[in-house]
């Protein structure tokens, strides 16, 4: 994988973490049928933190990052968001998942929807705001991500950086406090995989909460403050970036490691 | 001549120019198209030969042979041996009206026009949104004038509505919605069950304002394919979209529910379901209710193409990606937010072409009506080949009354095909 992504300046003193806790998940188990795909999870995640989840194929990540805006149950275990616990309750979820954004590795934008109305509509029909200051938030947030200009055009109309950067932007214009991602620049070429993660290194800058599960190491080593490194449904090694790629301790992270590095 | 394989750089810009006539023009239009090859020449020539074999045929029949003045059948014959147009002359009205009184077919006139304004602002975005109103008055509207009798019935039922939904409002500013859905349905019922005709009876004892009643039975042809076919559509839509989503539900009661109906009433052939509207039904209803039969076989035409249209708008359901339901699950959008906004809009998309065709379905099978004793069309037909003077006539009937029905549904066809290149927002 690539590690010369990102190619500017990042101001570390931006990237403080405070001591609140935004995610507080305890010993939280998933099954899909009989399969134990998440086993014990641990995990707490400050504010203003960035957390980059790497592993190997299936080894439960977007599962992991799912449950934690109620994509998926998890059956055994608390997931504690923004002091809200995650329960059957549909209110909570709903409250959740409107404070926490998302953005997919196929990007999802609603295709019958211009760029414009796809930022807008959650502001509009979820947190009831006028239009005119959803679209004044909208033209902002665009305007961030760099695709002010194609604000009236359709999804399939634009590239897939191009839409990265609109569901980013489509996310933010909730005012989330904590962003997850999910391998957003695995579908994209090189070119663009850079743009987008110029965006997401922006956004860390603005001091913004973030689980991301992607395996750009460049992006790791220079925003994360923490790497978590899964395997088969379970949390083997966490750190910091340094430590983490310099000084393995596990033998299926050094693996990993390898087999990621040498491409 | 210079070697274009040398090193090279352009000195100048080359001007456009049009491209030659070999590649544009209607000439190179049929060159490419129906003469590109052996094979394609031979289809073209075949295929002019079919359309002149027809056109030879039909036209000296329809326009030139054709009778247009005569009596009977015989007499028909005796003056011309092309299409004997004189049937249709002598008794268009009755294939368009059916037994309506004469001095009031400018209600169902009326109601015609006032459906093409009324169904406007549904099919098209550019006519104003006001037109809306008149859209959902329009049912009660077309009703009165069609049937008749006093004003103040539809106006009852549709202040029912009115009351529902100021019911509903009233319950949820202090009680969920979901109490607020169940007490707005009872004051429905109970408003059409009993309130209605006391409303009815006592405004119409003040001001009686009021048409002369006109009964079903005097109602046919393609009047009668209309009201079945019209209101067959406008209620199957809606009722096919909620069976739909009830299918895929989650709440075990309303997907059992769902498929029990979708299954059940796919599984049974229309004419049984019309039977049953025009006999059994009697049985079940409280002695004394007189229901009238076309609107029972509205009922059941509407319950018959809403199974087809669930299954139809299932497949658009079931063809959206998965990631479409996340990216909305994941804004907050609720489920019945994230249905409107995002699933359904995208789902109806897909299933525009079976829903038209489920339409057009529809709208044929209204003939069906003729085997319970219904005047439609072909029902109107039966007693004209069995007249003395016509007997034995069949092409020029038939013939009337398929183009009747071409009309309307190769205007869906097309109007569908308009939708959907409307709707083309890009590759995605
Ligand atoms: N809906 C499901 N039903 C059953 N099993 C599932 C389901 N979704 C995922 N799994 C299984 O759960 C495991 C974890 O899946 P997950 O998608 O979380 O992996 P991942 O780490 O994100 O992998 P990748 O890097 O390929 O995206 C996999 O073995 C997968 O086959
Ligand atoms: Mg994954």
């Amino acid at each position: 994988m690539s590690e010369v992504a990102i190619d500017r300046e990042i101001d570390r003193s931006k990237l403080q973490v405070s001591d609140e806790v935004a995610i507080e998940i305890t010993m939280m188990n998933k099954w899909y049928g009989d399969f134990h795909v998440l086993r014990d999870i641990s995990l707490t995640v400050n504010r203003g933190e960035r957390i980059v989840v790497c592993g190997p194929s299936g080894s439960g990540k977007s599962t992991l990052i799912r449950c934690i805006n109620r994509l998926e149950e998890h059956q055994k275990g608390t997931i504690v968001v923004d002091g809200i616990e995650l329960s059957s309750d549909l209110k909570n979820i709903d409250k959740i998942r409107s404070e926490v954004g998302m953005c997919f590795q196929h990007f999802n934008l609603f295709p019958h929807l211009s760029v414009l109305d796809n930022c807008t509509l959650a502001p509009i029909w979820v947190r009831k705001e006028p239009r005119k200051e959803a679209e004044d938030r909208a033209m902002h947030y665009l305007e961030r991500v760099k695709i002010a200009d194609q604000a009236l055009k359709f999804p399939g109309q634009l590239s897939g950086g191009q839409q990265q950067r609109v569901a980013i932007a489509r996310s933010l214009c909730m005012n989330p406090r904590i962003m997850l991602f999910d391998e957003p620049t695995s579908a994209l070429d090189p070119e663009m995989i850079k743009e987008v993660l110029d965006v997401m290194v922006d956004l860390a800058e603005t001091g913004m909460t973030m689980i991301c599960v992607t395996h750009e190491m460049g992006f790791a080593r220079q925003v994360a403050n923490r790497v978590i490194f899964m395997d088969q449904g379970q949390i083997i090694e966490q750190n910091e970036p340094e430590e983490f790629f310099n000084n393995p301790q596990s033998d299926r992270t050094k693996l990993f490691l390898s087999q990621i590095l040498s491409h | 001549m210079s070697d274009s394989r040398k090193p090279f750089v352009a000195s100048g810009d080359i001007p456009p120019s049009p491209p030659p006539s070999s590649v544009v023009g209607p000439i190179a239009w049929v060159r490419a198209n129906l003469f590109s090859s052996i094979s394609n020449t031979v289809m073209t020539l075949f295929g002019v030969f079919i359309i002149y074999s027809l056109l030879a045929a039909v036209i000296p029949w329809l326009f030139i042979d054709s009778v247009w003045n005569a009596t009977s059948l015989s007499d028909c014959r005796s003056i011309d041996n092309g299409a004997c147009l004189a049937v249709i002359k002598e008794r268009y009205l009755q294939f368009i009206y059916g037994f309506y009184p004469e001095e009031e077919r400018w209600r169902p006139i009326l109601s015609f026009f006032l459906m093409i304004v009324a169904v406007a602002p549904i099919l098209f975005a550019g006519v104003p949104r006001r037109v809306l109103y008149l859209s959902g008055l329009y049912p009660a509207i077309a009703y009165w004038l069609i049937w008749g009798g006093t004003i103040w019935g539809p106006v009852g039922v549709v202040l029912g509505l009115v009351l529902a939904v100021v019911a509903y409002r009233l319950i949820t500013t202090t009680l969920p919605a979901v109490v607020g859905l169940i007490g707005g349905g009872l004051v429905l019922v109970l408003w059409w069950l009993f309130g209605v005709e006391i409303f009815d009876g006592a405004l119409t004892s003040v001001v009686d304002i009021g048409l002369p009643v006109v009964e079903s039975s005097k109602i046919g042809g393609f009047l009668l394919s209309l009201i079945i076919g019209v209101s067959g559509i406008a209620g199957s839509f809606p009722l096919g979209i909620a069976l739909a989503l009830g299918r895929r539900s989650n709440l075990l009661f309303i997907k059992a529910l769902s498929t029990c109906f979708i299954e059940f009433i796919r599984g049974v052939p229309l004419i049984t379901l019309l039977f049953v509207a025009s006999t059994l039904l009697n049985y079940f209803l409280p002695p004394g209710t007189s229901f009238d039969v076309v609107l029972r076989v509205v009922i059941m035409v509407t319950l018959f193409a809403s199974a087809y249209m669930a299954e139809v708008i299932r497949g658009g359901l079931a063809a959206l990606p998965k990631g479409q339901y996340e990216a909305a699950d994941a804004l907050g959008l609720d489920y019945w937010k994230s249905m409107r906004l995002i699933i359904l809009p995208q789902a109806l998309k897909i299933s525009i072409p079976g829903i038209v065709n489920t339409f057009i379905g529809l709208f044929k099978d209204t003939v069906l009506v003729s085997v319970i004793g219904l005047l439609d069309p072909v029902g109107i037909l039966n007693p004209i080949r069995a007249d003395q003077n016509w007997n034995g006539i069949v092409w020029e009937l038939y013939g009337f009354i398929s183009i009747f029905f071409f009309i309307f549904c190769f205007g869906m066809s097309r109007y569908s095909q308009y939708l959907e290149r409307k709707l083309q927002t890009g590759h995605g």
